[in-house]
C-alpha cells in the first residue's frame, strides 16, 4: 500500500470514530459498562507503545542491561506522578535519557 | 451569546490543554520527517488524520515495518475514544443538520471535548455547540502549525539526540493520571507486558492490538470483581 492510501486509510477510520456517534447512535445506547470499559483505552493501549519502546532495541532484542532508556523513564515517570504535568514528564525524561547517554 | 461570542469562549477555554500540544506537534514533525516521509505527506497526516496520539503510533509502527491492515486497526483502536466522545455530546447535536455534523465531527478531539461537554451540560442555548468548534479550531490551528515546525525542525535536529525516545515519553506523560489508579497501574502492567514478551511472537506487529485487549479484558474482570466485593 503506498504511503498515500496507508494515510487516507487512517484518516477514514479517525472521521469514523468521530462521526457515527453523532451521526447515528442515541447516548442511551451507550450504558455505564460500556463507558466504563471504554475509559480503560488509553491504560490498556499506551502501555503497549511504551513498553517495547523502551525495553526493546533497534534489532528487536530485549535490552536490560546497559539500557539508559529504563532510568530516563522510570524518573519520566516519578515526575509526572507528582507533577501530573505532560510537558514536565516528556522534559524530565528527555533530559535523563540525555544526562545519561552524553555525560555519564 | 452570540455565535461568535460562544465561540471565542471555546478558544478561550481550551486555551490552558494547548500548551502540551506544542511538544506533541513538534515531536511528530520531526520524527515523521527521520523515518522517511515526505514533507507533503506529515502534513497530509495531521490535517486529514487529525489526531495526536494515533499519528504517533502510525510512524511507530510504520518505521517497525508492521502491515498496513495492523497500523489501519492500530490507529482506529487509539480513535476509538472518540465513540465514546461522539455519544456523550451526540443529545447536543441531535437538533443540527448534517452539514454541521459532518464538519463538527473532524473537530470532535480530546482537548475540544474535555472542556465543552462542561460547556455543552450547563448550556441550553441553541448555538452552544459553537463552543465545541471554537477549542477544537483552536487546537487545529496549534496541531498544524507545530507540525510545521516539526517538519522543518526535523531536518536540522541531528539523530544523535535520539528523539524517537520522546514517543515512550509522550504517551508515559497521558497516563500520568492514571499511574495513581489501582486498576489502571494493572492494566498498564499487563498491556506493557504482553507488548513487550509478544513483539516478536506476534505476527505482523500486532502486538499492539492484542496487547490492548489483554488489557482492556483485565480491566474487565478487575471492575467486575471490585463491584462484587463493594
Amino acid at each position: 500500500m503506498s504511503n498515500w492510501a496507508l494515510i487516507l486509510y487512517c484518516g477514514f477510520i479517525t472521521y469514523l470514530t468521530r462521526f457515527s456517534m453523532i451521526a447515528l447512535i442515541k447516548k442511551e445506547m451507550f450504558n455505564d459498562r460500556i463507558r466504563e470499559v471504554l475509559s480503560f483505552v488509553p491504560s490498556a493501549i499506551f502501555p503497549a507503545i511504551i513498553f517495547p519502546a523502551i525495553f526493546i532495541n533497534d534489532k528487536g532484542l530485549f535490552e536490560i542491561d546497559d539500557n539508559p532508556k529504563i532510568l530516563a523513564a522510570i524518573i519520566a515517570m516519578i515526575i509526572g506522578i507528582f507533577s501530573r504535568s505532560i510537558i514536565a514528564t516528556i522534559f524530565s525524561g528527555l533530559a535523563s535519557y540525555w544526562f545519561l547517554i552524553f555525560v555519564v | 451569546m452570540s455565535n461568535l461570542k460562544v465561540f471565542l469562549k471555546g478558544i478561550i477555554d481550551v486555551s490552558p490543554l494547548m500548551i502540551p500540544v506544542v511538544p506533541f506537534g513538534l515531536i511528530f514533525g520531526v520524527l515523521a520527517i527521520d523515518i522517511g516521509f515526505t514533507p507533503i505527506e506529515t502534513m497530509a497526516m495531521s490535517l486529514i488524520i487529525f489526531g495526536g496520539a494515533s499519528q504517533i503510533v502510525l510512524l511507530q509502527l510504520f518505521s517497525g515495518g508492521a502491515s498496513s491492515l495492523v497500523i489501519i486497526s492500530s490507529v482506529g483502536a487509539v480513535n476509538s475514544r472518540h465513540l465514546l466522545y461522539g455519544a456523550v455530546v451526540s443529545e447536543h447535536l441531535s437538533d443540527l443538520k448534517l452539514v454541521w455534523k459532518i464538519i463538527i465531527s473532524y473537530f470532535l478531539i480530546d482537548q475540544a471535548f474535555a472542556i465543552s461537554n462542561d460547556y455543552l451540560k450547563k448550556n441550553k442555548d441553541s448555538n452552544r455547540y459553537f463552543h465545541l468548534v471554537g477549542g477544537g479550531a483552536t487546537c487545529w490551528v496549534i496541531w498544524q502549525s507545530t507540525t510545521l515546525l516539526g517538519i522543518i525542525l526535523g531536518a536540522a535536529i541531528p539523530e544523535k539526540l535520539g528523539l524517537s525516545f520522546a514517543v515512550p515519553l509522550t504517551f508515559l506523560a497521558l497516563l500520568v493520571n492514571d499511574f495513581r489508579k489501582f486498576i489502571n497501574v494493572i492494566v498498564i502492567i499487563t498491556s506493557g507486558l504482553v507488548a513487550t514478551l509478544g513483539y516478536n511472537y506476534i505476527p505482523f506487529k500486532a502486538y499492539v492490538i492484542v496487547a490492548a485487549l489483554a488489557g482492556l479484558i483485565t480491566a474487565m474482570i478487575l471492575t467486575t470483581k471490585m463491584k462484587k466485593n463493594e
